[in-house]
């Protein structure tokens, strides 16, 4: 026993100093691992010095299949991909529509009732039918992909696929060999007949089938599982012309052709994606996009990365040699004519969180990125003439601020079949008109948004025909011109409650005394929502009226605005494309959301409004498109269906060893024109991502100070015992 | 013990139904499937046809519990909640309803991303969690037990975002040693998972010490610590040997209690440290209101936990002799 006792705490005090020394040892390896290096890198060593384009996204996207696909998050991908025949030029403002596999815009043939054809200025009400010829460039080549490749003997290889052949198979790349073929017309066509077939729902097919001849009865025919239905309205013209034929005078119609429903998809692909064996593989054209454009998806893992590269086969393409004033400048011209794209490969990693998302940005580890309102202090000043300008900490290290005005417009939609705040009535509009002077949007911009909006005078922002600036473009039922200081200034509180006493309500009362209560409805739960709810609530109350705050989910509130139940709503559009019809539609009568199921939410329906929309849709942009627009926005201005509030700016971020970087709200397929110095990104890395170990060399020190009394303890114990 | 497992398992199927049933009455409560069609097909440009074309290609068009225009037994089985729930019950999940991904392959892809940070956690949580409890019990009534409880109860009342916050503004952008987020395969990955893992330590241990503390103390009052202590055992002899030993079952109700949540991942430290995991699986569905995954997620949760709860029963007989399957 004694033995033991003796033998024990020596054990013991070995035991401990060893592990003392181990913890020591393995704190200092960690020392030595952090001092080497950069150990926050969060990519691989080997792609240091690679030209590879770093960016984020916050949601997953669903599909990439071109006929579904309609959202942003899907958009950024899939336009690199996709090449619909135009394209807007990426330089350009006003935005500009340029062929992109096109040879030439097309432009329309107009034919009357009688098959004459007509003038281009042609009225609308007399076209019968308007004819577009695209032709396209020949030698356009598909990504490599396994739907076009072939064996020896010509037939192709994947199209008749087992099981057992595909087992395991997870994505493209698990496909030993691809091919290509050229673009041709066909491919055009047969996208176009993909968006009618219902099964698909293709979200603009009802806009569509109302101008393209045929197209109702072909997706009709198409539901009831007939094929080889007709359908006049597109045809092949030869391999690379086709045509599409319009019921009616549409200029609106060579937009759509700028956006990827309108992207060619070859016939192979589907009929490859279409076999049970790769279906049961959960490979898709919802996933896997088969396209002409500078990039091809490399790996999706939508939940954690989207990796695309350089299309292989791309054809020869030249960065633009022309720009708006201040691009040359700017650096922007610096590539006329190189050859794009310049960047071989993009990583795009899912972020959902914004804090982690800016820090890695601040470190080099992205390339570009947003500012949220959290940072948007720290990031941004604004400097003697009011122009945003990046923080002097962002231009410490060279990071470049853009700014530009979205083709969006925001607004607060009164239910005009509203007993109390709808109707067409001198009083009713007066009363919509104090409450828009109440609701002072410099105010909230400047509060909420950092002043990352420009105030609205009417549906359309700038950039768009028909949007004017100065004394001409103001809404003077909100706003007097102030000449001295040459810009607009708005109605005074005062002028403001005059207008509610005219409506019928002084000082926020009716005849009987009652006080005005508005019910706002909305989905703001978030926790900064209640500061903007307060500041609509006091603004309000300044004209004596109560605002009562509605806040319900999103699906009882889609249902509300859906059945017209509901007095005051806030409510956004992003535009399709940039024409004054994409925003001023969302006025039209016949397009009321509670009788029409449409887009006009505010159900706003008056007459003369209604004509002037028809008349000037199918117009060119002329000065008496412009007039109509005019009176159009008077109108509005006057009947106040909405409260015009503001037109966001996106303030975007980029290092300054990314070049080229210009914001382009409508055309999304611009990563071809970026270029990367690679080098001087890693250079960058390196010094800003030193890591910092002193910490750690305290720890080790307090660890080891720590075990000193331990070490005591044990060892006089263990001289007690001897 | 066979016979206690097979009755374990058969009292699981009601409770599975159930769990289907409840989760498909909260959900339809909320959401029509008119709604749910909206909400995947997008805002823009949507017309009544195309939601209905979306209810009959994912099967929605069918009444929710009771077919009136089907007979005999298909007033049923032709309902929604017939066809979207028997599949699951031989785990077939089907495939998402927003974009038709396969929902078994999204659950084996992504649950080893949440077990690479939720299993270290627990395992090294475990250790210096009992550890310290130990410790602090060992010098129960001392300052050691007085301040060690009041930093539990500290660390237990901070969020656990702000650790998350916290820990990626120190150790990834002031120090610079840690990558702020961030996922990657293979050894790699150790670079990613370690401040995740080492915040999610430090976010428990105020709960763990609490919870463990009172456990070993409930122990060392015991008749056998006391004969243990009479019979010349030291003090550290009877807490790590005895009283460990007898805290075992409430120790391992806690850990196996824990294993389904483990596979599901954190819903906020897999959002703030971009790990591709389960936990933000499950919260994009009920954003995206896809009910093909939250069926499927609930049930694999409830088919988990009633394991879990099998696993713990089973457990408790290798820890305690005197317990057995009756």
């Amino acid at each position: 026993m004694k033995l033991l006792k003796h033998h024990c705490p020596t054990q013991q005090i070995h035991f401990r100093v060893s592990l003392s020394s181990r913890c020591a040892i393995v704190l200092m390896g960690l020392i030595f691992f952090f001092s080497c290096g950069i150990p926050n890198n969060p990519y691989p060593k080997s792609q240091q010095n690679e030209e590879i384009y770093y960016n984020t996204f916050d949601e997953e996207p669903k599909h990439f299949d071109p006929v579904v696909s309609y959202s942003s998050d899907e958009y950024r991908f899939i336009q690199q991909i996709y090449e619909p025949p135009l394209q807007y030029h990426y330089l350009k403002r006003p935005y500009e529509l340029i062929p992109l596999t096109a040879e030439t815009v097309p432009q329309p043939q107009y034919f009357g009732a009688n098959g004459k054809e007509l003038p281009q200025g042609a009225p609308a009400e007399s076209v019968a039918r308007a004819v577009y010829e695209i032709r396209i460039r020949p030698g356009i080549m598909f990504q490599p992909h396994p739907c076009f490749a072939k064996t020896e003997d010509g037939t192709l290889r994947y199209h008749n696929l087992t099981k057992a052949e595909v087992k395991g198979f997870t994505e493209i790349k698990d496909f030993p060999m691809t091919g290509t073929r050229e673009l041709t017309a066909a491919d055009y066509v047969y996208q176009i007949k993909r968006m009618a077939d219902p099964q698909l729902s293709c979200p603009i097919l009802s806009t569509l089938q109302d101008y393209i001849v045929g197209m109702k009865t072909y997706s009709a025919a198409l539901a009831n599982g007939q094929t080889e239905a007709p359908f006049p309205g597109v045809a092949v013209v030869d391999r690379y012309t086709y045509r599409v034929t319009l019921k009616a005078k549409y200029p609106q119609f060579v937009y759509w052709l700028a956006m990827p429903f309108f992207s060619p998809m070859p016939e192979e692909a589907i009929n490859f994606y279409n076999q049970p064996a790769i279906k049961d593989r959960n490979i898709t054209i919802d996933r896997f996009p088969v396209g002409t454009g500078a990039y091809r998806i490399d790996t999706l893992i939508a939940h954690k990365e989207i990796v695309l590269v350089k299309n292989e086969n791309f054809r020869v393409e030249r960065y633009p040699s022309s720009g708006e004033p201040g691009d040359r400048e700017a650096g922007l011209l610096d590539d006329a004519w190189e050859t794009i794209p310049f960047i071989p490969k993009v990583i795009y990693k899912l972020e959902k969180e914004y804090i982690p998302r800016w820090n890695k940005f601040l470190q080099g580890y992205y390339d570009s990125s947003s500012i949220s309102s959290d940072t948007f202090d720290s990031a941004v000043v604004f400097n003697d003439t009011g122009d945003p300008t990046a923080s002097e900490a962002l231009k410490a290290k060279d990071i470049v601020l853009r700014t530009s005005v979205q083709p969006t417009t925001y607004y607060l939609a009164f239910n005009m079949l509203d007993d109390t705040v709808g109707g067409y009535t001198t009083e009713k509009q007066k009363l919509r008109q104090a409450i828009s002077i109440a609701l002072d949007y410099e105010e909230f911009t400047e509060i909420f948004l950092n002043g990352r909006g420009v105030v609205s005078h009417s549906p359309l922002p700038p950039g768009i025909f028909g949007y004017e600036s100065g004394e001409r473009g103001i809404n003077p039922y909100m706003y007097d011109w102030d000449v001295d200081a040459d810009r607009p200034v708005r109605k005074s509180i005062e002028e403001a409650r005059q207008l509610l006493a005219a409506a019928g309500y002084p000082g926020g009362q009716d005849s009987k005394g009652n006080p005005l209560i508005i019910s706002f409805d909305n989905t703001w739960n978030s926790a900064g929502a209640t500061a903007r709810l307060t500041w609509m609530r006091k603004k309000l109350e300044q004209l004596g009226i109560t605002m009562e705050s509605r806040t319900t989910d999103y699906n009882r509130f889609r249902d509300k605005v859906k059945d017209g139940n509901f007095q005051f709503i806030f409510w956004g559009w992003h535009a399709d494309y940039p024409d004054a019809e994409n925003f001023l539609f969302l006025l039209y009568g016949p397009n009321g959301k509670a009788r029409y199921d449409g887009a006009n939410s505010a159900n706003y329906d008056n007459p003369t409004y209604n004509q002037l929309f028809e008349e000037m849709k199918n117009m060119e942009n002329s000065p008496e498109r412009l007039s109509r627009i005019r009176e159009m926005n008077r109108l509005i201005q006057r009947d106040a269906p909405w409260v015009f509030t503001f037109h966001p700016v996106s303030f975007g971020l980029s290092h300054q060893w990314v070049k080229n970087s210009k914001p382009n709200s409508l055309g999304g397929g611009t990563l071809k024109y970026l270029r990367v110095d690679a080098n001087r990104r890693a250079e960058n890395r390196q010094a800003w991502n030193r890591p910092v170990v002193w910490p750690l060399w305290l720890c080790l020190g307090v660890f080891i100070l720590g075990t000193i009394p331990a070490v005591i303890t044990i060892w006089k114990r263990e001289r007690r015992t001897q | 013990m066979i016979t206690y497992i097979v009755r374990r398992i058969l009292y699981a199927i009601p409770i599975l139904i159930g769990v289907n049933l409840l989760v498909f009455f909260l959900f339809f409560v909320v959401n029509s499937p008119d709604q749910m069609a909206r909400k995947i097909l997008g805002e823009k440009n949507i017309t009544q046809q195309d939601v209905d074309n979306w209810k009959k290609q994912n099967g929605y068009h069918l009444p929710l519990w009771f077919n009136t225009e089907a007979s005999g037994i298909s007033h049923f089985t032709e309902t929604i909640f017939y066809q979207k729930s028997v599949k699951l019950f031989v785990f077939d999940f089907g495939t998402s309803d927003a974009n038709n991904i396969d929902i078994t392959s999204q659950v084996v892809q992504r649950m080893w991303p949440s077990l690479a940070i939720t299993l270290p956690t627990l395992l090294i949580g475990l250790l210096v969690n009992i550890t310290v409890s130990m410790i602090v019990a060992y010098y129960r009534a001392t300052y050691v037990d007085f301040w060690g409880t009041i930093v539990a109860v500290i660390i237990m009342s901070v969020s656990q975002l702000f650790y998350i916050i916290g820990g990626q503004w120190v150790f990834g952008k002031i120090l610079r040693l840690f990558p702020i987020s961030g996922y990657d395969t293979g050894t790699d990955m150790l670079k990613f998972v370690v401040l995740p893992v080492v915040i999610g330590i430090i976010a428990g241990i105020g709960g763990g010490i609490r919870f463990y503390r009172t456990i070993f103390l409930e122990e060392v009052n015991r008749d056998y610590v006391r004969t243990a202590r009479a019979k010349g055992v030291s003090e550290a002899g009877v807490l790590f040997k005895h009283a460990l030993k007898n805290a075992m079952i409430p120790i391992l109700t806690n850990v196996v209690l824990s294993i389904p949540f483990l596979i599901m991942g954190g819903l906020v430290m897999e959002a703030f440290f971009a790990i591709p995991g389960l936990g933000s699986f499950i919260i994009e569905a009920i954003q995206a209101q896809d009910f093909a995954i939250v069926r499927s997620m609930v049930y694999l949760v409830s088919v988990l936990y009633i394991i879990g709860l099998l696993l713990t029963d089973i457990s408790y007989t290798l820890v305690d002799p005197r317990i057995r399957f009756e």
